[in-house]
């Protein structure tokens, strides 16, 4: 049974989220507080990530925004005395706070408990030597490991090895630093990166082509043992588990097979003695039942999330109520509530978890899949057939796939070399492979992935071949039936009978979807319920297949249910704020009577916790799919404002086939975002604009720019290559990237508008009410217009605005408000200089900032949008946000070190992956904690600075000023560094990488942590400019040396640590911020 | 490609009157079995020829079944099959939701497909096997057939009045010898044993004298006994249990030392029958590999294979007869184990095979009493 004198404890969360570690760890931070509240143990929180749903009003007792850092973990502590503590439930970085605490005797000191997993077995999995020797103890074979302490130790450990090795920094998360060498040079290059990540350097023989296994165990206390779930990864080894399509259970292996690996991973967690949750990879050989372990994850992590996704079997609660002493016998499976916890899923349906990458988000990045990770959100899929699953994974991703089949031509110069070296886009180069001509045992041979899967995709490409010999009239029931049953979709079908030469195929999709009705093919609900049907269970969660005859569940109709839209994969711009909104929306439909159903594909998130809500459709938020379950479940209406933009976009065809959408109208929604009828309006009720045109050829992009002048925001209808926007700043720049990037023409117009600068911006959230505005929010970006909302550091309530500025953003507000009869959540983005307000663009949703205002305020604007959408009567709430005693700064966290090759340079399109938000007495605190929150560091020595045009320079001389008097060196290259000494700033002149016969050389100082702390600002964005500073920026984030590339954040963040130490900030939980 | 081949629908009747309907994948021939389900996500080869299943019609929940194909059918130089349960498919017939013609492992040899053919056996796939395990949870197992489009049907078939055990058992006394004897003769008395009982046998150092299910084995010279699994219902075997409950009596009877006992699976229903206690039919059997059950009296748990549509009832149990497992799910018998002698039987599969290895030590457990 439980330790009676365990009453509050502390949990420490992820931070913000980044590649590596993103939305998972708000799941299981919020499931282990749930267990823990069961228990009626108080629960205190540290995480600084505001956006999540764990540091929500109910969730945790006392929730700190704090950095996830020894220091900051151990102020927290001395202030709450917590008895436990728990360090499985927030990734690598809780992990290692933990041991770190551990070690310095902190945990000790203070008699805090670690629950779960003992440290020291933490530290058996995470030191590679100690782990390998751990289980060699019991004769379980690990991959053959060389521990190096410096390069020449790894150049001699790899060629003892023999090439191809690779490469792993120890104690880093998601294979930091990680790589695999084919020869000596690129060992050099990856070893001293790894090196910067890591004492220790681990050099391994590498064992590409072989299958890549997991298993998620759990152990209680009495030793008993299950593994929940495996694993396989389709991509064979070699590929990081997070960049492969995961299948859940394993396809390929036998029962010897599967069941070897079972138990040798309950001997590995027994031996290591896991008290809770624990995950064991594997490579495994495809040619004999050899294996080596890769390694232990000692805690709650992405894999155990997607596998409590794909039982049903809640890991993270489980392994929290393990934590605490209970057995797991005394524990109850969650679905059947009859049967115990302790038992092993059966499946009765197949799992394809697929990354999502946004690599097209960063200039320079090298697109190769390896051993690292770069993918930034995953979605899962569930069929019955392998085929139904991946396909429907495969449009999950978002980015513009209809399936394996059935896509626009994918563009490659070389098929083989596709296949070979994988990238984001590998799986499509199969099927162009496959349509080449190329057989399974050649895209075999080419690529290592097991043939059973191609086989499968084989399959899929034959379907959509015999697809060609029907039309609408000839399609035959069988031929309809078998296509559905392989996931394809009604669009597909629609192409694949080539419909598209006779009519529009959005028109297409919906003849074939009456055509397939009337034939009586139609999707069924299946609830996944943890034992295959064996034992009755009134499970919520549910998903869609047309391998089936009968659904599971039975619907009211009864307009009693609101259906409320996921925001899908996680990807740079949409992310865990949108899954706050949704979990927030739900809560408040439940809390009003009606039952919540949520729609959402996205394994990481609350929203797909089958506790969140009535019911879970875990499927896809495409036309067709909403479409089905709104058929199924009539429900009182579908509410797609807090989703971001994916149901948003779906707005307009649910309302043409007549769906209810709760709040703001679908046409008002289509004002807003068409650019056309959203001008116009604007002009009609006065409120100024950039300006801006929508242009179709370069001789009117000539005349216009002649008009407005150069720089401009380039945003194309119709992306090429790269990123989608772009600011140029001569002409020579925006043919290049008109020709280079985009395709103008009357068909793909390009919108071009004047780029300000030297701006403030400003947004507005707010919530409205047939046209009047409820409750709002404004608040600022501390860097000037032309830095992505997303990327931007902004402070709520608005610290540096014109009072009049304000008055204004609220009346133009209230004024778009009217005109567009909102009725729910909405933002305004505005551009402010002087007191001249323009307004940039408009959403009829919620923005990614409204979890951040929305704490801050203290009002959930999401719930009281949501009682507005359902016609609930609300109170205005009577708040000023003038009254605050207190500031919230949101920064954003980047995901550059993952990213090999990118340039780190902030710019019109998002790069951040996440978020956190801190609060403070003023600017100052706040601003300190939230720096430090997303990975800075204060410098001890010097700082780099290369600050960009005349008017940038001058901004940082105070700074430059204040960081002279605190004893920092200063170290500049040219334009800087005369600038700084004719305006009294000593420094030391450094030199670029194009000169390098020249000395001090900037990178090497960074090299010898001289520099520790580098501020590099563009003088603009051409290619000329952004290559000139890309060696010095790209290895800062290669030695993790902190970098700021916007001077106005650079200042702030000086004048802030030139101002107070982190001993002068208060720990403060949310609550006592009044 | 299998695209344009023809496919033969099939349907799958229900004693119930229920229909599915899907399309043939193995032999193509109208069958009549017991409907029953199993669960398990992997293990197709060795269920197929487990000896347990003679006479039923298994559905498959995991609906991708094929996917690894099927290993060579050869057997070892001691006459135990070298991958499968026994030396051919006992399944009547088998039912699926998306059969995989395409099949991929190093041990490969051929598709389940063409294995069914072979060996006679019809297979149905493209059926609603989670819709089809719900009827048979709600309304129990019951008989039922599988009938190829433009064939005759079959005539209804028996189940539990059949002796299932007299088809699959040995005819004849089997000698076993291990490579690295312990000095240790056991008699196994074959109810239609599955291969890896035998193997975890001979693993062990035990030499194994296999005898026919109703053969008196009491006269012969051996240091342990041994009760295999085998199908059907128990009551139909009771030559078995009488043997073995003279047997018991002689042990007692003569003192000394008493020669251990362990049974598995029907060897459970055996001992359960031979110490007084009543056999029930359960609703819907336990057939998966992710069963879990606990030892009476203390925290162990495992999870365990299982394939039994019987079980002892523990409240009929003699005097001297304690619980040794239970199961977690539905609290029905899991083994029984003798207060004082070293006689033990578990209704679950320690030897797995298809299945989870969690209670191989069992068969520890009886070497160490030997």
């Amino acid at each position: 049974m439980i330790d009676k004198k365990i009453s509050k404890v502390l949990l420490l969360g992820s931070g913000a989220l980044k590649i590596g570690e993103a939305g998972e760890f708000d799941y299981s931070g919020s499931q282990a507080l749930k267990a823990l509240r069961e228990e009626g143990i108080e629960t205190i929180l540290i995480n600084p990530n505001i956006a999540t749903v764990q540091t929500s009003e109910g969730v945790a007792d006392q929730i700190y925004f704090l950095p996830v850092t020894p220091y900051f973990v151990e102020r927290v502590i001395e202030k709450e005395r917590p008895q436990g503590i728990l360090l499985a439930f927030g990734g690598q970085t809780a992990l290692n706070c933990g041991v770190e605490l551990h070690k310095s005797g902190v945990l000790e000191k203070y008699g805090v408990k670690v629950l779960g997993t003992p440290v020291q077995a933490i530290i058996d999995t995470e030191d590679r030597e100690l782990f390998v020797g751990k289980l060699d103890e019991i004769g379980v074979k690990t991959i053959k490991s060389h521990a190096c302490e410096n390069i020449e130790e790894a150049r001699k450990a790899a060629e003892d090895l023999g090439y191809p090795v690779i490469l792993r920094a120890a104690y880093a998360l998601g294979g930091l630093g990680s790589g695999f060498c084919d020869n000596e040079e690129e060992l050099n290059t990856l070893a001293e990166k790894a090196f910067s990540f890591s004492p220790q350097v681990l050099v391994e023989k590498s064992l590409k082509g072989w299958k890549e296994i997991e298993y998620e165990v759990v152990r209680g206390r009495y030793d008993n043992c299950i593994t929940v779930c495996n694993m396989e990864n389709f991509d064979p080894l070699g590929i990081h588990t997070g960049e492969s399509i995961v299948i859940a259970p394993s396809q390929t292996l036998s029962n010897t097979d599967y069941h070897k690996l079972r138990s040798l991973s309950i001997s590995i967690v027994r031996h290591i003695g896991i008290v809770g949750e624990c995950n064991v990879q594997y490579a495994y050989d495809p040619m004999s039942e050899d294996y080596r372990v890769i390694e232990v994850n000692a805690r709650l992590s992405r894999s155990s999330a997607l596998a409590s996704k794909a039982t049903g079997y809640p890991l993270a609660f489980i392994a929290a109520k393990l934590g605490l002493g209970y057995g797991l016998f005394e524990l109850n499976n969650s679905v059947t509530h009859t049967t115990p916890a302790f038992f092993e899923p059966a499946l009765d349906y197949v799992v394809c978890k697929i990354p999502r990458w946004d690599l097209g988000k960063f200039r320079g990045v090298d697109r190769e899949l390896g051993s690292s990770m770069k993918s930034v959100g995953e979605v899962m899929a569930i069929g019955r057939t392998f085929e139904e699953a991946i396909q429907k994974g495969l449009r999950m991703i978002g980015q513009g796939m209809h399936g394996f089949v059935g896509n626009k031509e994918l563009e490659l110069e070389d098929v083989d070399k596709a296949l070979r070296s994988p990238t984001d886009k590998r799986i499509f180069a199969i099927e162009k492979a496959f349509a080449a001509g190329y057989d399974v045992e050649r895209v075999h041979e080419l690529t290592k992935i097991d043939k059973w899967f191609l086989e499968k995709l084989m399959k899929l490409h034959n379907i959509y071949q015999e697809l060609g010999k029907y039309n609408i009239t000839t399609i035959t029931e069988d031929m309809m039936r078998k296509a559905k049953k392989y996931g394809f979709t009604d669009f597909q079908i629609a192409r694949g009978m080539r419909m598209e030469h006779d009519t529009d195929l959005e028109e297409a999709m919906f003849n074939v979807r009456q055509v397939r009705k009337a034939m009586g093919i139609l999707p069924f609900v299946k609830q996944i319920d943890t034992l295959a049907a064996e034992y009755p269970a009134m499970t919520n969660y549910l998903y869609l297949t047309y391998n089936g005859c009968a659904h599971d569940i039975k619907f009211e109709r009864d307009g009693k249910s609101v259906i409320v839209l996921g925001s899908g994969a996680y990807r740079i711009g949409s992310s865990v704020e949108f899954d706050w909104c949704g979990v927030q929306a739900l809560n408040t439909i439940r809390k009003e009577g009606y039952r919540s159903i949520m729609v959402n594909y996205n394994p990481e998130t609350v929203s797909t916790d089958y506790d969140i809500c009535d019911r879970l459709y875990f499927d896809e938020l495409s036309k067709e799919r909403v479409l089905d379950i709104i058929d199924l479940e009539a429900p009182h209406g579908v509410i797609v404002s807090t989703g971001g933009q994916i149901p948003n976009n779906l707005a307009m065809t649910l309302d043409e086939q007549n769906v209810p959408i709760l709040g703001t109208q679908a046409k008002y929604i289509d004002n807003a975002e068409d650019r056309d009828k959203f001008s116009a309006m604007l002009d009609r009720i006065g409120v100024d604009q950039p300006e801006w045109s929508a242009l179709t050829s370069m001789k009117d992009v000539r005349k216009f720019i002649k008009k407005v002048g150069f720089p401009v925001l380039v945003r194309p209808s119709y992306v090429l290559s790269g990123a989608a926007m772009n600011v140029c700043s001569n002409m020579d720049e925006l043919e290049k990237f008109l020709t280079l990037a985009a395709n103008v023409s009357q068909k793909h117009p390009v919108v071009i508008s004047k780029f300000m600068q030297n701006t403030k911006e400003v947004e507005m959230d707010a919530v409205a009410r047939d046209g009047e505005i409820l409750a709002y929010a404004i608040s600022e970006h501390i860097e000037y217009a032309g830095v992505h909302s997303g990327d931007a550091t902004i402070q709520f309530p608005a610290q540096k605005l014109y009072v009049e500025t304000v008055r204004r953003i609220k009346k133009i507000s209230a004024e778009i408000a009217r005109e567009l009869h909102i009725s729910g959540p909405f933002n305004i983005q505005y551009l402010a200089r002087d007191n001249e307000i323009k307004v940039i663009e408009c959403n009829l949703r919620a923005s990614r900032s409204f979890p951040f205002v929305s704490k801050i305020l203290k009002i959930n604007l999401i719930d009281l949008a949501t009682k507005v959408m359902l016609g609930i009567p609300v109170v205005k709430p009577e708040k000023s946000f003038f009254d605050f005693d207190y500031v919230g700064i949101k920064a954003s966290q980047f995901s550059f070190n993952r990213l090999q090759k990118a340039d780190p340079v902030l710019g019109v399109d998002m790069a951040s992956t996440g978020e956190v938000g801190c609060l403070g007495d003023d600017t100052n605190t706040a601003l300190m904690k939230a720096m430090l929150a997303v990975g800075n560091r204060i410098p001890q020595k010097g700082v780099l600075m290369s600050t960009g045009q005349t008017k940038e320079k001058a901004a940082l001389l105070d700074a430059a000023k204040m960081l002279i008097e605190k004893g920092y060196q200063i170290y500049a290259t040219k334009g800087t560094s005369r600038f700084f000494k004719e305006n009294k700033v000593p420094n030391t002149l450094v030199y670029w990488p194009s000169e390098p016969e020249k000395t001090p050389q900037a990178l090497d100082l960074m090299h010898s942590r001289e520099i520790d702390m580098v501020v590099n600002i563009p003088k603009n964005l051409t290619v000329h400019e952004l290559s000139n500073g890309y060696k010095i920026r790209r290895s800062a984030v290669d030695l993790n040396i902190p970098l700021i590339t916007n001077a106005r954040l650079a200042a702030a963040f000086i004048q802030c640590f030139c101002t107070i130490t982190p001993d002068d900030l208060a720990i403060k939980s949310w609550s006592e911020y009044k | 490609m299998e695209l344009n081949k023809m496919e033969r629908k099939a349907t799958l009747r229900l004693s119930d009157g229920t229909e599915f309907h899907g399309t043939s994948f193995g032999y193509e021939m109208p069958v009549a079995g017991e409907i029953v389900f199993n669960t398990a996500m992997t293990g197709y080869p060795e269920s197929l020829t487990d000896p347990s299943y003679e006479g039923q019609i298994m559905v498959m929940t995991y609906p991708l079944v094929g996917n690894y194909g099927v290993p060579s059918v050869g057997t070892e130089a001691n006459g135990i099959s070298s991958y499968m349960e026994s030396d051919r498919i006992h399944v009547s017939g088998m039912v699926v939701c998306d059969y995989s013609e395409e099949h991929s492992h190093w041990l490969s040899n051929e598709s389940l497909g063409d294995w069914l053919k072979r060996e006679k056996v019809p297979g149905i796939t493209g059926i609603d096997t989670r819709e089809l395990t719900k009827i048979l949870r709600e309304k129990g197992v019951m008989m039922g057939k599988i009938l190829i489009d433009g064939m005759e049907e079959v005539p209804d078939a028996e189940y539990d009045g059949k002796n299932f055990v007299d088809v699959v058992s040995c005819k004849e006394i089997i000698n076993y010898t291990p490579e690295n004897p312990i000095g240790k003769k056991i008699v196994l008395i074959d109810c239609g044993v599955k291969d890896n009982i035998i193997r975890c046998l001979l693993k062990r150092g035990l030499e194994v004298i296999r005898v026919p299910w109703n053969y008196d084995f009491r006269g012969m010279a051996f240091d342990g006994l041994f009760l295999g699994n085998g199908p059907g219902n128990p009551d139909n075997c009771s030559m078995t249990a009488e043997h073995l409950r003279l047997f018991m009596e002689e042990e007692i009877r003569n003192g000394g030392n008493v020669r251990p006992i362990m049974g598995i699976c029907m060897g459970n229903q055996m001992l359960g029958k031979a110490a007084g206690a009543k056999i029930d039919k359960l609703k819907y059997g336990h057939r998966s590999h992710n069963q879990p059950v606990r030892m009476v009296g203390g925290t162990k748990c495992f999870i365990t294979t299982q394939n039994h549509g019987y079980a002892v009832n523990a409240k009929t149990l003699g005097p001297n007869w304690n619980e040794y497992f239970v199961n977690m799910n539905d609290g029905t018998n899991e083994g029984i184990k003798h207060i004082r002698y070293p006689w033990f039987s578990v209704q679950f599969h320690p030897e797995a095979c298809a299945g989870p290895l969690d209670t191989e030590f069992l068969f520890d457990e009886f070497v160490k009493t030997l």
